[in-house]
């Protein structure tokens, strides 16, 4: 046990310097060109943070759940472009790991990632589906010599140009249902991305997640066994809403800090008259520890879910609703916060170059709403409302 | 009863295919069921048999095929029943 607590808090503690020393002074740059945060992403990857969720037998650091949230945290409060990239790679990890059931292709996969720190992308969105994860127009389409391959146009695959493999969804067979969904892992020689679109947007620029038309040649063991319906409602699902949840969680951190400081260098400048602004902080702090709450609770009870036998509570419909409300509370919440932060830093918060910008802040977090859209969000829960009973 | 169940998958999941080809262990999600259209099945299937499903029993491997649905309301009658 106590093994465990001191491998965690090693792992979040390197983390937390990384996000220190190299995330935070490259953050503005990351920003302004739009580039991906190379130097970050490095820095995890010679702390071997890019597996250590892996357990030890298969090469990795054997590192829970909750340490992975705290680093997602920790680099939320520096760069939200590193966190997002760091968050996105974990998803993968975390789901595959959870999943592999033994198979010995997806073992070596793993434990390749852990020698290489390779860094995994994700290929769910896909146009002509709606905007929904739950079905694929790509799918596994076999060859006579018994490969296998796909084609995919993903409107947005997030550092799609600088990550080592993929994972993506597909139909299982060419005749199959949209909703008859696999996942596949395909590594960077089998693949092919030819850029669709361009990336300049107003947030999140450091994760260049333009579209691309993806093409890959594989083989039937890098096909995930266990059908993507279960692995998105035990593991893809509640493990992306917690993970991005607590990366927003550490943006918004951060642009209450940056309010913080300027109150106290107000309240420094005139001793024994609190400044108006101290009011407003007050006020921040409620809205932000409203999402420190939701944050926490979610990731509580995903744990707890995971450690009974056979994770039976995380495929009912209660549960659903649960992780995606966590997931819009959170997506909203982290944007109140920064705005806040920028009514109490005013015109010292607005600029860019200040020690109390939030503008990066602002932008980044209200990318939140748009990562599985929201309202396509809450057309599921509406729909599982109907019959769901005590939730 | 699996006929009757398969008359409200017939009328509520909107499976491309024939419900009536359907075997009772046939994979009603891989034939094509939305999550959607389960939920509008679960609806109806409660209402026909006078039952509510609890929490416990509302997720995909009750309601992924007639003859799991069919095991599903047999213990709620019975419980009903007791």
């Amino acid at each position: 046990m106590s093994v465990a607590v001191d491998r965690d808090a090693t792992f979040v503690a390197a983390v937390s310097r990384i996000a220190d020393d190299v995330a935070a002074p490259n953050a503005v740059d990351v920003d302004r060109q739009a580039r991906f945060p190379a130097e970050a992403i490095q820095a995890l990857r010679d702390e071997q943070a890019l597996s250590a969720f892996i357990p030890t037998e298969l090469g990795g650091a054997g590192v829970s759940f909750e340490a992975v949230a705290a680093a997602c945290l920790a680099l939320g409060r520096r760069c939200g472009a590193s966190a997002m990239v760091f968050a996105m790679h974990q998803i993968q990890v975390v789901t595959i790991a959870r999943h592999l059931d033994q198979a010995p292709w997806f073992e070596a996969y793993l434990r390749d990632v852990a020698d290489e720190q390779r860094l995994i992308a994700s290929v769910t969105s896909e146009i002509g589906t709606g905007g929904d994860m739950g079905r694929s127009v790509a799918a596994v389409t076999p060859a006579p010599d018994g490969t296998l391959s796909f084609e995919k146009r993903a409107p947005t695959v997030s550092y799609g140009a600088y990550a080592d493999d993929l994972l993506t969804t597909l139909r299982r067979t060419p005749d199959a249902e949209p909703s008859d969904q696999v996942l596949v892992l395909s590594r960077g020689e089998q693949i092919e991305l030819e850029p669709a679109g361009t990336w300049d947007p107003l947030g999140m620029r450091g994760t260049c997640s333009p579209g691309y038309t993806v093409r890959a040649e594989f083989l039937p063991e890098q096909i995930l066994a266990t059908p993507f319906s279960s692995v998105s409602v035990e593991s893809m699902v509640p493990v992306s809403h917690i993970l991005w949840s607590h990366l927003w969680l550490g943006i918004a951190t951060d642009a209450f800090d940056r309010a913080r400081s300027f109150v106290r260098a107000a309240a420094k400048q005139k001793p024994g008259q609190p400044p108006p602004t101290a009011l407003r902080l007050s006020h921040l702090m409620s809205e932000l520890s409203l999402l420190r709450a939701e944050v926490s609770s979610g990731l509580r009870g995903f744990v707890e879910a995971s450690q009974e036998p056979g994770r039976e509570s995380l495929s009912t419909m209660a549960s659903q609703l649960r992780f995606n409300n966590l997931k819009i509370a959170a997506s909203e919440q982290a944007p109140r916060v920064c705005q806040g932060a920028m009514g109490v830093c005013g015109i010292m918060g607005f600029k860019n170059d200040t020690p109390f910008s939030v503008g990066r802040h602002l932008r980044d977090t209200m990318s939140a709403c748009l990562m599985v859209a929201n309202e396509r969000i809450h057309q599921t829960n509406a729909s599982l409302l109907l019959i769901a009973k005590d939730v | 009863m699996n006929d009757e169940i398969r008359q409200i998958i017939q009328d509520h999941a909107r499976l491309p295919n024939d419900v009536a080809a359907l075997g009772v262990d046939a994979d009603l999600y891989q034939a094509g069921m939305t999550s959607h259209a389960s939920v509008n099945v679960m609806l109806a299937l409660e209402d026909r048999f006078d039952v509510e499903f609890p929490d416990r029993m509302l997720k995909r491997s009750v309601f992924e095929s007639i003859a799991s649905i069919a095991t599903a309301l047999e213990e709620l009658q019975v419980e009903a029943a007791a």
